[in-house]
């Protein structure tokens, strides 16, 4: 006989019991399944984006649900080494340096072994310039040992605009050079990466070509991808063949205040109310004076932000998956008249609100699921100006934010309240 | 359309590379998933246009290099073909032209530069290069595809295989594969190398070239089938209401086991089972006692606040969608709830991990299997929403040359019949408003109730008692 099906009250998922216990054959389809760990191994000189690039795919990774971190074995030298004095720490014939670099290599992979065979990681970002093969050579073995598949990303960068930019936007301002002067810092940067040149092995078409990797050259003009071995790693390649780092803003809001908020009734499709009519021209007077090139508007397929939208007498965009967070049985329903009929859904949702769906409707975990797309769109846009709702610009906030599931569902977003981002070094 | 945005520009995408690299397998596949996705795109084979204009096809002679009055042909053919990609995309609002050619890039590059010149918003082209080394991939091509060509009537296979041989030596002579480092670094492309052991992408210039990319990482030629079915009869079927969330009927229950049998006999290897997160599709993977994935995004057509009606209430509270349901199937949004086109968005990740997967069940509904056979058949959003999707019938998936075959397996455990046949023209009142300005709106368009229908706990849940290991509150 089959085994009882029972709805999970908080997720209303249906999970089979054998005699009142859990039951295993079943698994949730999170966004992303990885079966076995993956070890994702960073390869570039300094100063190509390396770190820039472990910490944007650690964000975005965490945000779809798959739980990632990152290891940066410049700061387990930091940690070791308590004053940096010089690029001579890195000369290739240092003995000293480069046994300090070994053993912080070491520690960075025991702590990506805990983390990931310990703690329920799935994916560890090994942030370090693994110039050269013997030391690629190394990690791969390391990964096999613990089961973990291993995936390299390299960046390779020529430009040398492009590596001055670096410099000046993280290296000036790292504790390394918090003594010198920023001619000083960038004239010993300089001779750091020259201490990497003479060792540098590229990953290689023909003697790398049974490993997975991916190489990014000069920012991402173009792509040499091998040996994708699994989803996730395919989804790894789609974020990073997307994103760019021109600069540029995205401006999140809010539709105009609608008449069900007046009225203190969430989800439905009402129209704007008086103020948030009056919201809407200021936006568009906002959006004038900020004088933003090529800006692109996008909004749900709701009416509130639509009518926000023509306010501005731009063109935008409409998405369907930006529309709100569907509130199933409690649409159109107050928060009061919640309580009243549904008491154990009022009580569920407080307990996890990320987890919580609503009964027929979503959850922000759902939601996070549905704006994928839209996340993964943005990165490949420039200027855009987002009008959206409250559940779902939290969902997109915390993206941007790298705000953790806990906090999500408690973003501040009000209403008539814009807000700006703009990248700026790591973050 | 959601997929409105992706493109301004048309885009032209050039297929690359010898004989036998899968070019044309490529183009149709590629094609199917863009069409289906909502990217209008066709295929321009410039093989088909040689076959028009030279009736006979006598010997791989025809594409040596020296032959004058062959390569006369050939380069009127390809004018010929891009007159109508010209058409498609500038008259006939066409998105993508997928173009395949002959290796030479001297075909091209002329006369793809003037359609540049002249389209109007700009041509965006994009160019797919297939390159591969491995003999053996190329025989099984040949022998897979080229022996039952209209070229090679007489099927020799020995033959065949000789003449086709000689034919990808006649164009390795002039062959210039595309050089990211010098001549084409400022051309956007992706060159697919062994089958896709390898892929090397330059300058990706939108959004489509993006999915594109991706869409072809994903894809592989490896031998492995797909089985497709819903539910078991569930107790909402039998009372003919549609959506909500119920369990199986016994006969459901009996399917489910019968499902269990077939699958045990079929001996499939590493067969993944994924169903959606809705009661029926769950409780028919129980039966086959295997460890299955569920996914949210295979739940059944958001009927919205027809949600748990039969047709005939439908029909009688909201006479106007009724109608307009049936005037445009495929575009009509359920108020409150969906379309069939908002479905193919939702399924797209399902099926880029189908391409991805090898031997695979998917236990869903008939809306959604409806979709998700629409692509693998190459389906329009016309015919879509009436594809016969009964329940307790499996269909088994295999790609097979340049498409996929299908094989019907009905179970022998009755079920009510729960398709619509369209009905004729006659029967249907004119629509006062176009279909395309539905939104979201929970308000149907011509009904007086303007109260939105509450949605109740589905038949068979227990909503307040908690069981296991979930805290109790007070």
């Amino acid at each position: 006989p089959a085994r009882e099906l029972t709805q999970n009250p908080l997720h209303k998922t249906w999970e089979p019991y054998d005699n009142g216990l859990p039951a295993g054959h079943s698994a949730q389809r999170g966004v992303c399944m990885t079966n076995c760990p993956t070890l994702i191994v960073m390869v570039g000189l300094p100063a190509r984006g390396k770190t820039y690039i472990s910490k944007k795919l650690t964000r975005y990774l965490n945000w779809i649900g798959v739980p990632t971190k990152e290891f940066n074995v410049g700061q387990y030298r930091r940690d070791l080494v308590k004053k940096y004095k010089s690029f001579e720490f890195f000369l290739p014939d240092n003995e000293e340096g480069l046994k300090i670099r070994k053993q912080c290599a070491l520690a960075a992979l025991n702590d990506v072994r805990q983390y990931l065979s310990e703690e329920n990681g799935h994916v560890a970002v090994f942030d370090a310039t693994n110039t050269t093969r013997e030391r690629r050579e190394t990690i791969y073995k390391f990964g096999e040992e613990n089961g973990y598949k291993t995936f390299f990303v390299e960046s390779v960068c020529v430009d040398p605009e492009v590596i001055a930019a670096n410099i000046v936007q993280v290296k000036l301002g790292s504790p390394d050079y918090v003594d010198c002067s920023n001619d000083e810092a960038t004239e010993d940067f300089m001779k750091r990466i020259e201490c990497y040149k003479n060792s540098y092995e590229t990953l290689d078409e023909t003697l790398d070509k049974d490993l997975s990797y991916i190489k990014i050259m000069d920012v991402g003009r173009s792509y040499l991808v091998n040996r994708v071995m699994d989803h996730i790693q395919s989804r790894i390649v789609y974020y990073l063949m997307n994103i760019h780092v021109t600069p540029r803003s995205i401006y999140l809001c809010r539709h105009g205040e609608s008449e069900l908020n007046l009225k203190g009734r969430i989800g439905g499709d009402p129209g704007l109310s008086v103020r948030g009519k009056e919201f809407a021209k200021s936006l568009a007077q906002f959006i004038n004076e900020q004088n933003i090139k090529d800006l692109k508007v996008w909004t749900s397929q709701m009416k509130r932000t639509i009518q926000t939208a023509e306010a501005l007498g731009v063109p935008y965009e409409q998405w369907k998956v930006l529309n709100e967070i569907d509130a199933g049985v409690c649409e159109e329903m107050t928060y009061e008249e919640i309580q009243e009929n549904y008491p154990l859904e009022f009580a569920l949702r407080d307990q996890d609100k990320y987890r919580y769906r609503y009964p027929k409707g979503e959850s922000y975990e759902d939601l996070v699921q549905r704006l994928e797309p839209v996340i993964m769109e943005l990165e490949r846009q420039e200027n855009v100006l987002v009008i959206c709702h409250q559940a779902v610009m939290r969902c997109l906030l915390a993206y941007f934010l790298d705000k953790p599931a806990e906090q999500l569902p408690y973003l501040k977003c009000p209403l008539h309240t814009v807000l700006k981002l703009t990248p700026v070094a790591y973050g | 359309a959601w997929a409105s945005y992706m493109t301004n520009s048309p885009t032209l995408i050039v297929m690359i590379g010898l004989p036998a690299r899968g070019k044309t397998y490529v183009s149709k596949k590629l094609t199917r998933y863009l069409n289906w996705i909502g990217v209008p795109t066709k295929v321009f084979n410039l093989g088909v246009y040689r076959r028009q204009a030279v009736k006979a096809y006598k010997s791989y002679d025809f594409f040596r290099h020296d032959n004058k009055e062959a390569m006369e042909i050939r380069k009127r053919c390809a004018l010929v073909a891009l007159e109508d990609v010209k058409a498609y995309l500038l008259e006939e609002c066409g998105q993508i032209a997928v173009r395949l050619c002959w290796a030479e890039q001297g075909f091209i590059s002329g006369a793809e530069l003037t359609l540049k010149r002249a389209s109007f918003p700009p041509l965006q082209v994009f160019f797919v290069e297939s390159v591969c080394d491995d003999p053996e991939v190329i025989a099984a091509n040949i022998l897979e595809v080229k022996v039952s060509s209209p070229d090679y009537p007489e099927r020799n296979r020995e033959n065949v295989m000789d003449d086709f041989l000689k034919r990808i030596e006649c164009y390795k002579v002039t062959y210039q594969p595309l050089d990211p480092d010098v001549y084409d670094k400022d051309l956007s492309f992706i060159k697919v190398i062994n089958v896709g052991q390898r892929f090397l992408v330059n300058r990706v210039q939108d959004y489509i070239q993006s999915k594109i990319v991706y869409y072809l990482m994903n894809i592989h030629v490896q031998p492995r089938t797909i089985y497709l079915c819903r539910h078991g009869e569930s107790e909402y079927n039998l009372v003919g209401k549609i959506g909500g969330d119920s369990g199986l009927s016994p006969r459901g229950k009996q399917f489910a086991q019968a499902l269990k049998k077939f699958i045990e006999e079929q001996e499939i290897v590493d067969l993944k089972v994924w169903t959606s997160q809705l009661k029926r599709t769950i409780q028919t993977a129980e039966s086959l006692g295997v460890t299955y994935e569920q996914w949210k995004i295979l739940n059944e057509i958001d009927a919205g606040v027809c949600e748990e009606m039969t047709y005939a209430e439908i029909e009688a509270k909201y006479p106007d969608e009724f109608a307009l349901r049936d005037q445009e199937k495929y575009l009509y949004r359920y108020p409150g709830g969906e379309s069939y086109q908002d479905l193919v968005q939702r399924l797209e990740p399902v099926i880029m991990e189908l391409e991805r997967q090898g031997n695979v069940l998917v236990i869903s509904h008939q809306a959604v299997m409806r979709c998700l056979l629409a692509y693998f058949l190459d389906k329009s959003a016309d015919e879509l929403p009436y594809l016969r999707c009964p329940l307790h019938t499996i269909l088994k998936l295999t790609p097979v040359a340049y498409g996929c075959k299908v094989e019907t397996i009905t179970l022998n455990v009755e079920a009510v019949n729960t398709h619509r046949e369209k009905p004729s023209l006659n029967s249907l009142p004119a629509s006062q408003t176009p279909i395309g300005m539905r939104r979201n709106s929970f308000t149907p368009r011509a009904s007086a109730d303007t109260v939105k229908r509450p949605r109740h706990y589905s038949v068979g849940s227990k909503p307040l008692d908690l069981l296991g290991p979930f805290p109790s509150l007070e």
